[in-house]
């Protein structure tokens, strides 16, 4: 009844704000239910437009790049499983504590590579391939290329995997090299050399120094 | 890794992966690279020379507006259309094949030798085969990897392939040398721009700039000889 009584007194911004108030939580119903394609398309378009937008982002700006990744990608992202594909088969000695430290700075290290692309950004624009998704599918590809005059489109793909309502990243692959799984052969010769305590050590001492370079 | 494809690589590669491997004797932990040490010489050898023709490419990117660097990744992309096209037909993919050699027809004509690629803008899709990917889709098999001077990393088929690739090059062909020269140059120095926004990328992501460039290479490849579509690896976790 309350809504008839908006009405009843005509207050613009109250009504206003009602209808806000509705989007949001008709944004938030469609972003559980959208599917894998859906959801690609609009974290990209997303992130294109603030990138197309920013001189700071184009003239090679990563911390800003690394920001907007942050904020606006990482919440799509499932980088517990990201780490496990990376890793392999030692991923199941980890212990719990590990396993949260590999991850956590397996992130930092990818969040730095994808923004990193994002400042070499120049008037690219992105093509969605059609994908045939099952209702029943749990485990996608979502398949996009980056179109640039002058060259072939770049394939940039992605794995997605369902978890309970919403769909998560678990690997990005660009021009058929997954970024995730190039590592594994490096991240097995580390463990075996000197555990999986020395790999953390290993990309911890890479971020440092990736941080301490950067402006 | 389970082995892409088939493996059947005719004689003259089988020899000449024989006599590298006996040539240099390695101390071999990575079945897909056996030739490590010589292949990591190479790339140090590659990575000097970079030090030179880093700086050039990176003057070619700055000084040409992109229109121009456009036109001219245009102009190459169209000769290299012609032997996609033959390619495509030896790998029986004819309807790809016709619709190559339409993008020629219609980029050396309306696209005014090339320089504009119209075709793509028509829809006809831009396709990239080389000899290396007929010889994977023939069924040979990678053979050992290797890291060149100049041309950089290419398996043992594609070495070969590569080889073939060259002699039919269109460019290569030109009988007026300066000519010829001039153009391999610029398309050497266009692609080396054209890497350029990877290379930094690179830097940062890999902790083995050497491992990190062949894995990725040899997951490029297989991508290719699949028409961008391989089977889903699974992964054990």
């Amino acid at each position: 009844m309350q809504k008839m009584n908006l009405f009843r007194e005509n207050r613009m911004k109250s009504f206003l704000s009602l209808l806000f108030g509705l989007f949001l939580v008709t944004t938030a119903v469609l972003a559980q239910d959208r599917g894998p394609d859906a959801m690609v398309r609009q974290v990209t378009e997303d992130v294109l437009t603030v990138v197309r937008q920013d001189k700071d982002i184009q003239g090679g700006n990563t911390r800003k790049a690394m920001e907007l990744v942050e904020s606006k990608v990482l919440p799509y992202f499932n980088f517990q499983r990201m780490t496990s594909l990376a890793v392999g088969r030692d991923w199941r000695t980890a212990t719990p504590e590990q396993k949260k430290r590999l991850s956590e700075e397996f992130k930092t290290l990818l969040v730095r590579t994808y923004s990193n692309a994002l400042t070499s950004y120049k008037n690219q624009t992105v093509n969605y391939k059609p994908s045939k998704l099952q209702a029943s599918d749990t485990d996608v590809l979502v398949k996009t290329e980056i179109v640039q005059p002058g060259s072939k489109p770049v394939q940039l793909d992605y794995a997605l995997e369902k978890q309970g309502d919403s769909w998560k990243v678990y690997d990005v692959i660009v021009a058929g090299v997954s970024l995730v799984t190039n590592y594994r052969d490096t991240f097995n010769q580390e463990i075996r050399n000197n555990g999986i305590d020395g790999l953390i050590q290993m990309l911890v001492n890479r971020n440092k120094q990736l941080e301490t370079g950067k402006k | 890794m389970k082995p892409v494809l088939s493996t059947q690589p005719p004689c003259l590669v089988i020899t000449l992966a024989v006599l590298a491997v006996s040539a240099c004797a390695t101390t071999a932990n990575n079945p897909k690279d056996p030739l490590e040490s010589f292949n990591r010489a190479m790339f140090s050898v590659n990575e000097g020379i970079d030090v030179v023709v880093k700086p050039v490419a990176k003057g070619y990117d700055a000084a040409a507006p992109l229109p121009v660097k456009v036109a001219i990744g245009n102009f190459f992309g169209n000769i290299w259309d012609v032997w996609t096209a033959a390619n495509n037909l030896l790998q029986g993919k004819g309807q790809d094949a016709v619709s190559d050699v339409g993008r020629v027809l219609i980029n050396t004509t309306v696209g005014i030798g090339g320089v504009f690629d119209v075709a793509s803008e028509m829809g006809m899709t831009k396709h990239t085969e080389d000899f290396g990917q007929t010889l994977g889709k023939w069924g040979v098999g990678d053979g050992p990897y290797f890291y060149w001077p100049i041309i950089g990393p290419r398996t043992t088929r594609d070495s070969f392939g590569w080889l073939v690739d060259t002699y039919y090059d269109p460019v290569w062909r030109i009988n007026d040398v300066p000519l010829r020269n001039s153009l391999a140059a610029t398309r050497f120095i266009d692609v080396r721009a054209s890497l350029l926004p990877s290379d930094k990328v690179v830097e940062d992501a890999a902790f083995d700039k050497y491992s990190y460039i062949r894995d990725a290479y040899l997951q490029h490849r297989r991508n290719e000889i699949y028409d961008g579509t391989p089977p889903r690896e699974r992964f054990d976790d």
